[in-house]
């Protein structure tokens, strides 16, 4: 919302200079996002007059001038159709600042001949958007001055920021009138001209009492439309309205000065009663803007017998709005359903100053007065005669009262505020408080305190306040936040205890672990392309209204994100992408917290000691997922390995692991080469997924650690070495030959494997390191050997032989 | 000179003249092994009578101590010399590099959300979490966002087409469902911090459509206006660690909250960057809107089963990112959501930078 400093003081008594206003704005919630005096860049800008025009001797469209700024005579040279002797215009000298496009002026030849600044147009100026020619003064303006000076320019222009809920600051008035109450000055009294009307009012009627419960209007006939007067057309053009027509002005003054929005429309264009009522299916209005709406019965449209000619309390249409050659108008004056406005302004996603103000609710008991003051404007600029008012239905003005006590404002903002004070804020605001101040008295010799109890009355214009807390935030505002005293919360004895729950620790853990061990994280977006989505399996979630086609669909997975920035990782000139990323994946019925990770490109660069670069492999992919696995508390050792991988992974070098065989913990491996192609991506592309959600959370179980003492003799190694089929996973004869003896293994560890000369064909050679404990005495030969053969024993029941 | 002083002088120049391992050997043999020469001298002294014994067996004994000290000294010798020699031949470039491993990095807003968690914690917050996926109730109507509130319309919201239940779906616009879920979920008093991802339809350098928010609620008996003051104020100058943050409180408009407050920190423009503390009015300063907050709407309490007559409370939300970039000094927000490697390497934290109070939140 733009005014200027002097339209405001056409409300607004006030001695405060400019910085204490706009300070004031902001304290009691007008947020100031801008101010700027035209004047300031006009300063070096003078009012001339052009003495001789003759033409340039070498262009045919320039001529060369002498001009009279003030300090005699300058020749300038001047391509504007309209320069000629006589004329009074603004002259920009040698050093000014052209404010359009900050060109400094200095002495130039043009063509060959000097010129000395350069006379300017409107547009040069960024006072219009008029470049036909250069501004034309009346010729008895002063020569010599500053224009903006003379011009009245010097007014900066104020731009506040109104929140949803203050409709009554979307005009100056109440702008002054909140100034007023914070004590910057004296509200104004508004007087309303009254024009004695001629004749019944229009054929106007509502036909949708809940769209539009009230539609006033009056005629005025013999109207003569032409330009605003300067006053009004210098005000609209300051905060960047474009005077278009005097009747159109009208209502737009009406609406930034008081917050009122009006329409008129060119009766000459009317078929019969103007009805506001709800749309029907299909109808069509061509917009002001140019632009053609379908309108719904759930909207409300203004129409007469043959066709809609306003989008109620949003937008007119284009045939029946006033034009220049206008002579008899009807001015709307309606009270539109703020509901009603909101949704359908949404349903045509259609903003417009009106919209602003109707479905933030205007003030509904100034219907009368705005169209008194509408009319009045329209006789006295346009002349005409006015008819008499029609009043059809009838605008919600049923006061509104909230009970309340001056001690509410302590108990809720924490600030103590006299009562007189609280009543002079209220009062000034408009509010009217009714009701006992808090009284102290003697009752039967014993003292009594009763509290206050107020019936506060809320200004028409205050729609939003309906509520104890509102009055409270209105007298604070106006007190200022800064009186709040700042409290400290109570605090909890002690030093402050752990808040963080077990799936927090859980990925924070995991985080840093990730972090530790080489892996940059990265956040990726929470939505895929379609494309992407169906790459890992489609996702069950797919927005309405997507920003763009590439985000679109819930991530089902991790992975497209993770390989969409390996992939600009890469086109930058990466050679080796470590992501992961620690997100949510997302489900029909669930949100499930997963940890994703790619490695691409050389897990190890070329290098003096290494040799050639070498590739990452599904087992880099396995370490990283038993790590962090590993950090998130997961039982790594009691896990087992499927291979079973999503089809995102390479078939045959991928894998799951287990907590039971239902429970998948997470799933890594080679990334599938199509998956990989898809994403841009050559050469071994490793992944994984740690799906957080099914670790099962430790509960908690003290700090006691189970007593242990390192035992007192040496652990014995014993190597075996078994040949078995194929196809029997490792995993499961290291399993199988650690449990032959369960008190005696400590471990069994996998660390060769052989396929080749001196193993049957179809088979493979496993060698296993075992590693026993004993116990309060060395094992003896005995033992040895039955643990042996146990061994032996236990891996044959997997087919497995020792190999000789 | 008697025959063994002359034995052992030679013995003795022969063993520092000895040049390598090998030969030294060979003395020793000759000197001391079975048919040495000095064996065969102590062999005499067997037959010898007690009083011959006496009178010669201290020279020879002597010749044997001397001879036997001068192998190991000159054994130990040439056994370094050895070993310098080898070390000498084994010397290589020091200078080469070495492999330390990838280095790998926490993302800026994990970190801030890191802080946030440890510097609410010590003011007795817990973390609270929510969907991202919400309905329209959570999200509007409990916060006191009808339908038609223009309200609505500053959300940008991203929708699911409308399901079978007639639950209409959406992506979360702002972290202040986890308001409500928590009231409904547990009993007052509450102090929770909400962090988490939220989507608004906006793109641009300072508008992402997914982005980070941090919730705040304080629920409990006789809570203020002034308690949100305070904890706005102790909580953003522990994240900044300046003691000289000057906060600008503005009266302004949330459904949800009522009053509402919108918080501006004062920074000062130092080497063309805004550097968060001072007071904003002074010259060469000014402010940034970081937070917004407000009491607990009474219709928001009532929605969530708790009497507003018991309870009251404050809410405030803040841009997780965006206290990032004011902290760290970050400009492009579209840059978090990259994965870019050079960037995370420069703005990522170490995986030890846990935040702790004890050695400062920041890093």
């Amino acid at each position: 919302m733009k005014f200027t400093l002097n339209w405001l003081k056409t409300h607004l008594k006030t001695d405060a200079d400019l910085p204490t206003i706009l300070k004031g704005l902001t304290n009691i919630g007008l947020e100031v996002e801008g101010v700027e005096n035209p004047a300031e860049k006009l300063g070096a800008f003078r009012i001339a007059k052009v003495l001789t025009a003759d033409p340039h001797p070498q262009a045919d469209k320039l001529q060369v001038l002498t001009v009279d700024a003030g300090e005699g005579a300058l020749q300038v040279v001047c391509g504007a159709p309209n320069a000629r002797a006589g004329l009074v215009g603004v002259f920009g000298t040698e050093g000014a600042v052209v404010p359009v496009n900050g060109m400094v002026l200095k002495k130039t030849a043009i063509r060959g001949v000097e010129s000395n600044g350069m006379m300017c147009s409107f547009r040069e100026l960024e006072l219009g958007e008029d470049h036909e020619g250069i501004i034309e003064l009346s010729p008895d303006a002063p020569v010599g001055q500053v224009y903006a000076a003379w011009a009245g320019l010097d007014d900066p222009v104020i731009d506040v920021s109104i929140t949803p809920n203050r409709q009554d600051c979307m005009g100056v008035r109440g702008i002054a009138r909140d100034l007023a109450a914070a004590g910057l000055g004296t509200l104004n009294a508004i007087v309303v001209p009254t024009v004695e009307g001629v004749g019944a009012g229009p054929d106007v009627r509502t036909d949708d009492v809940d769209g539009c419960p009230a539609f006033f209007a009056r005629t005025v006939k013999g109207v003569k439309n032409g330009a605003s007067p300067e006053w009004m057309a210098k005000r609209l053009k300051a905060i960047g309205q474009k005077p278009i027509s005097t009747l159109v002005d009208i209502t737009n003054y009406i609406m930034i000065d008081l917050g009122r929005p009006l329409h008129v429309y060119d009766m000459a264009t009317l078929k019969g009663p103007l009805v506001a009522r709800k749309g029907r299916p299909g109808e069509q209005v061509l917009a002001l803007n140019g632009k053609t709406y379908t309108v719904d019965e759930t909207m409300t449209v203004i129409a007469d017998d043959e066709a809609v000619h306003d989008i109620g309390g949003i937008m007119g249409g284009e045939h029946s709005g006033a034009q220049d050659g206008t002579t008899d108008v009807l001015i709307e004056c309606a009270y539109f359903t703020p509901e009603r406005i909101a949704v359908t302004g949404q349903k045509l996603a259609l903003t417009s100053d009106a919209r602003g103000r109707f479905e933030r609710g205007v003030d509904p008991a100034f219907l009368d007065d705005g169209l008194s003051i509408a009319t009045y404007l329209v006789t006295e600029l346009c002349g005409g005669t006015a008819s008499e008012a029609t009043y059809a239905g009838a605008p919600p003005v049923a006061v509104k009262t909230v009970t309340y006590d001056p001690a509410q404002c302590l108990g809720l903002a924490g600030v103590d505020v006299a009562e007189s004070e609280q009543k002079r804020i209220l009062e000034s605001l408009g509010f009217v408080v009714q009701g006992n101040d808090a009284t102290f008295e003697y009752q039967d010799g014993v003292p009594v305190t009763t509290p206050a109890n107020w019936t506060v009355s809320v200004p028409s214009w205050r729609r939003d306040v309906d509520g104890w807390p509102d009055i409270v935030e209105e007298v604070v505002r106006i007190v200022g936040l800064d009186q709040v005293p700042s409290t400290p919360l109570p605090r909890a004895p002690g030093v402050a205890r752990p808040t963080a729950t077990a799936e927090q620790l859980i990925e924070r853990r995991v985080r840093r672990t990730a972090a530790a061990r080489g892996l940059a994280e990265a956040i990726n977006w929470s939505f895929l392309s379609e494309k992407e989505a169906a790459s890992v399996g489609g996702g069950d979630w797919t927005l309405a209204n997507p920003i763009s086609e590439d985000l679109k669909v819930m991530r089902p997975s991790l992975l497209p994100g993770l390989l969409s920035a390996t992939r600009r990782n890469m086109d930058r000139g990466a050679t080796a992408v470590r992501l992961f990323e620690l997100g949510r994946r997302y489900f029909a019925h669930k949100e499930r917290a997963t940890v994703g990770f790619v490695l691409a490109g050389e897990k190890v660069a070329r290098g003096w000691q290494t040799g050639k670069a070498q590739p990452f492999s599904a087992f880099d992919a396995k370490g990283e997922v038993i790590a962090l696995l590993a950090a998130a508390g997961a039982p790594v050792g009691n896990l087992q390995s499927y291979g079973d991988a999503s089809t995102a992974y390479h078939p045959g070098q991928s894998g799951t692991l287990r907590l039971g065989p239902k429970v998948v913990l997470a799933e890594f491996g080679v990334l599938h080469p199509s998956l990989a192609k898809q994403f841009g991506l050559t050469g071994t592309v490793v992944a994984g997924e740690i799906f957080l959600d099914a670790i099962p959370v430790k509960r908690a179980s003290g700090f006691m650690r189970a007593p242990y003492a390192p035992p007192a003799l040496q652990a014995v190694k014993r190597d075996f070495a078994f040949v078995i089929d194929q196809a029997v996973d490792a995993d499961a004869l290291v399993r199988t030959v650690k449990g032959a003896d369960k008190k005696a293994i400590v471990d069994a560890r996998l660390f060769d494997v052989f396929v080749g000369p001196g193993v049957e064909e179809g088979k493979k050679s496993l060698a296993i390191e075992i590693t026993l404990q004993p116990g309060e005495k060395s094992f003896s030969q005995e033992e040895l050997d039955a643990i042996s053969a146990a061994v032996v024993k236990a891996a044959e029941k997997l087919g497995g032989t020792l190999r000789g | 000179m008697s025959e063994i002083a002359n034995l052992k002088a030679g013995l003795i120049a022969d063993i520092a003249a000895a040049d390598t391992l090998d030969a030294l050997e060979g003395l020793r043999v000759g000197a001391m092994g079975k048919n040495g020469v000095v064996t065969g001298l102590l062999k005499t002294l067997g037959p010898m009578s007690p009083e011959e014994r006496l009178e010669k067996g201290p020279p020879i004994q002597d010749l044997r101590e001397s001879v036997t000290a001068a192998l190991a000294d000159r054994k130990a010798a040439l056994e370094q010399a050895a070993l310098d020699a080898k070390l000498a031949a084994e010397k290589i470039d020091m200078t080469l590099p070495a492999d330390i491993g990838a280095q790998g990095s926490v993302h800026p807003v994990s970190q801030v959300m890191d802080e946030l968690a440890e510097i609410f914690a010590d003011l007795g917050f817990s973390v609270a979490t929510g969907p991202e996926i919400e309905d329209d109730w959570h999200n509007f109507t409990a916060l006191n966002i009808p339908e038609t509130h223009p309200a609505r319309a500053m959300h940008d919201t991203f929708y699911f087409p409308d399901g079978a239940d007639g639950k209409k779906m959406l992506l979360r616009t702002h972290t202040s469902p986890v308001q409500i879920r928590t009231m409904m979920n547990q009993e007052p008093p509450i102090r929770i911090i909400a962090p988490g991802r939220v989507y608004r339809s906006d793109s641009d350098a300072t508008h992402t459509p997914m982005f980070h928010q941090i919730e705040g609620l304080v629920i409990d008996k006789g809570i203020t206006l002034g308690h949100l003051k305070w904890t706005l104020e102790t909580f953003l100058k522990a994240f900044f660690e300046r003691e000289d943050i000057v906060l600008r409180l503005r009266p302004s408009y949330f459904p949800f909250t009522e009053p509402s407050v919108e918080v501006d920190v004062g920074y000062t423009l130092t080497n063309g960057q805004r550097v968060i503390g001072g007071d904003g009015d002074a010259p060469g300063g000014g402010w940034l809107e970081v937070l917004g907050s407000g009491m607990v709407n009474r219709r928001v309490i009532e929605s969530c089963g708790l009497d507003p007559d018991e309870w009251q409370g404050f809410a405030f939300g803040t841009g997780v990112d965006r206290l990032a970039m004011l902290k760290y000094g970050m400009n492009d927000l579209r840059a978090f959501f990259d994965g870019d490697l050079r960037w995370l390497k420069h703005y990522g934290f170490s995986a030890l930078d846990v935040p702790t109070l004890s050695g400062g939140v920041g890093a």
